[in-house]
């Protein structure tokens, strides 16, 4: 009867109290450096300590500059606030990697990557992106700020049990079509609060047949359809990816970690409180015209009409489109682009890198376009350079910058200025997002790749 | 320990936009403090401000019409990005209570951890209030904690919304969750060596 999240929740859930609330249990915390101070102020200010510091890991990632990573960052706030993280952690004796370091990167990047995420634990950090980790077939979310200091304190958090939800996508995939666009086609189809209230289980065949990152790229994006979170059940792709990372079970711990891992799926016989399906064939490369990421549609499509919507829907809708200064019916194809951030924790993996630079390798860099490629960590940017992927972007007039977040949300000095147009395979398109009056539209490495290369919103599949 | 929720009767401040995200609530290249405080000058920053730090007169918490201790918006307010900061914020700049016909779920987390009420209306009801203040910008809301019940004060427009059990008497007493967590410590450590 069991869902693959009730397994998971239920042996977490240390008691339930009035109402419904559960005290969940956390495996595994991860922290940041701007919605941690204050948890920890508030700690300092209880005159409690953090009750199990080995089950807390900090990476500094939204402040960081990707240029000249070796030099004191120049922005004070940023510069303070990475600090603070340092204190933090070595006052509490938590585990940090920071700038600079082997183990550095964006948080969700590199939990995977060393092996710290594991199948069936609950993983919290505040930030809402957590739900990356869940590809892995653990139950992962983000939490605000109290939430961190509970986790901190206790290491349990104060839940309800979201419903449960299940999204499969059966069928083969064209050609072309990223997981990116898999992600932003379900959410097209949602709506950005279509899974608000719910935890998402994704299945199927065309989500069992994705690679290990590529299934983080459509669990990273849950929460722009709303949902608490979302996973994917471990089979042998999550088991190989695991084998041998560092901080994966080792030795005979390993075989008894597969054992365990094994019985985590849903029952045949689960019943989720909402289910729902998509054909991957119906799949395009995808891209946002929009303020949300629920405005998404096919790259060869149109923007669609406000015909049919209620009043505040036309409002909110109109107010979009003039931000972005595109109109109802327009087509996106051939639409002048600015910028390109290949990067974030959506598609900042190895595998986007590679996807990236293949696609530009023997073209070159439109005139028109400023391009920001970002690793997500440190070791994503070492692998690009041994695999040459480094050298093969400068051939074509890109640049590989220091890992972070980036562009992503602006925090550091990677801003898209007033106005401009930015191709991004990160997550929000929100007004503002890049950089104040920015526009963001949203798309996976193959649509960035074309765009660069074109200085146009392209088709990939017509350069491939 | 914070400000006690029992009830509250104002006037509103209406934002008739859906899907507001985080970002709109408090933009990101505010969220470099490490103290909870000064946020609210900030929120809705870019909505609220121009370029040059000039108040925009067209948006609603920049007019002299509009003012009160309860925010009205469009569906699905909050979504986006988890940083507290957004309820911290809204809190900051005099708030009590946010009225909306959905929420997303860590906003609402955040808020309560925060003392801030989140109150789910029908669509009807939102269409109600955005349509009453309109016509009379000093119309006042009444929000019951303990009846859990709101209305438009001096109509029949009222209902009751959903709270969770222990949610509402932090809200009632001013206690959070981490004294509560805190306490069963034991338990926990019971639980780990199971």
């Amino acid at each position: 009867m069991n869902t693959l999240f009730d397994k998971i929740w239920d042996a977490h859930t240390v008691k339930t109290i009035d109402g419904g609330s559960c005290v969940l249990y956390i495996d595994r915390q991860y922290i940041h450096e701007v919605t941690s101070p204050q948890a920890f102020a508030g700690l300092k200010m209880r005159g409690i300590e953090v009750f199990r510091p080995d089950q807390v890991t900090a990476s500094p990632d939204h402040n960081i500059p990707t240029k000249n990573q070796h030099l004191p960052i120049a922005d004070k706030e940023s510069a303070a606030q990475v600090a603070t993280l340092e204190q933090n952690c070595q006052a509490n004796g938590i585990t940090i990697f920071p700038i600079g370091s082997p183990r550095n990167g964006i948080i969700h990047v590199i939990g995977p990557q060393t092996g710290l995420t594991q199948p069936g634990m609950t993983i919290v950090c505040g930030d809402s992106h957590t739900s990356t980790h869940g590809a892995l077939g653990c139950v992962a979310f983000g939490i605000g700020t109290s939430e961190v200091e509970m986790a901190l304190a206790s290491q349990c958090i104060l839940q309800s049990k979201p419903k449960s939800m299940r999204i499969n996508v059966e069928g083969k995939l064209k050609e072309g079509v990223t997981s990116k666009d898999i992600i932003l086609y379900i959410i097209s189809q949602l709506g950005t609060g279509g899974g608000t209230g719910h935890f998402v289980e994704f299945a199927g065949s065309a989500i069992r047949s994705l690679s290990m990152e590529a299934r983080m790229t459509i669990c990273n994006m849950s929460i722009e359809m709303g949902a608490r979170g979302g996973m994917i059940a471990p089979d042998q792709t999550t088991f190989d990816y695991l084998k041998g990372r560092e901080f994966a079970p080792q030795g005979k711990e390993w075989n008894k970690a597969i054992e365990r891992w094994s019985k985590l799926y849903s029952e045949p016989d689960a019943i989720f409180d909402r289910e729902v399906t998509f054909r991957a064939e119906d799949i395009e490369p995808m891209i946002t015209y929009g303020t949300n990421p629920g405005m998404g549609i096919a790259i060869t499509g149109s923007i669609p009409t406000s015909d049919g919507m209620d009043q505040t829907s036309k409002a909110s809708f109109a107010k979009a489109l003039g931000y972005m200064g595109f109109a109802e019916g327009d087509k996106m194809l051939g639409k002048k682009i600015d910028y390109v951030f290949v990067g974030s924790c959506t598609n900042g993996r190895i595998e986007d890198l590679r996807a990236f630079t293949h696609f530009v390798k023997g073209r070159k860099k439109a005139d028109n376009v400023t391009a920001w490629i970002v690793p997500g960590s440190k070791e994503v940017e070492r692998m690009a350079i041994e695999e040459g992927l480094k050298d093969i972007l400068a051939e074509a007039g890109f640049e590989l910058r220091e890992p972070g977040c980036s562009a992503c949300l602006a925090m550091n000095e990677d801003k898209i200025p007033a106005g401009k147009y930015c191709v991004a395979t990160s997550n929000r398109n929100f007004e503002g997002r890049q950089g104040p009056e920015s526009r963001t539209l949203l798309a996976g490495p193959l649509v960035a790749a074309a765009a660069a290369v074109t200085g146009v919103i392209t088709d990939p599949r017509e350069l491939m | 320990m914070r400000e006690k929720f029992t009830t509250l009767t104002s006037s509103v401040v209406p934002i008739k936009i859906e899907n507001i995200d985080t970002d709109q609530i408090i933009p990101a290249r505010f969220l470099k403090a490490t103290t909870r405080e000064g946020f609210g000058d900030n929120l809705f920053r870019d909505w609220r401000y121009d370029k040059e730090g000039n108040k925009r007169a067209d948006f609603v918490m920049n007019s002299a019409t509009y003012g009160g201790e309860i925010l009205v918006a469009g569906k699905n307010f909050g979504c986006g990005s988890s940083r507290e900061h957004a309820a911290w914020a809204i809190a900051g700049a005099g708030f009590r209570a946010v009225v909306s016909s959905f929420f997303a779920d860590i906003f609402r987390n955040n808020a309560l951890n925060n003392g801030l009420l989140p109150v789910t209306v029908s669509e009807e009801m939102l269409a109600e209030i955005f349509s009453t203040v309109e016509s009379d910008p000093k119309a006042e809301l009444k929000i019951d904690l303990e009846a859990q019940s709101i209305e438009i004060v001096g109509t029949t427009h009222k209902e009751s919304f959903e709270i969770s059990q222990y949610k509402k008497e932090c809200l009632k007493n001013g206690y959070d969750d981490v004294d509560y967590l805190v306490s069963i410590r034991n338990e926990v450590e019971q639980f780990e060596n199971k």
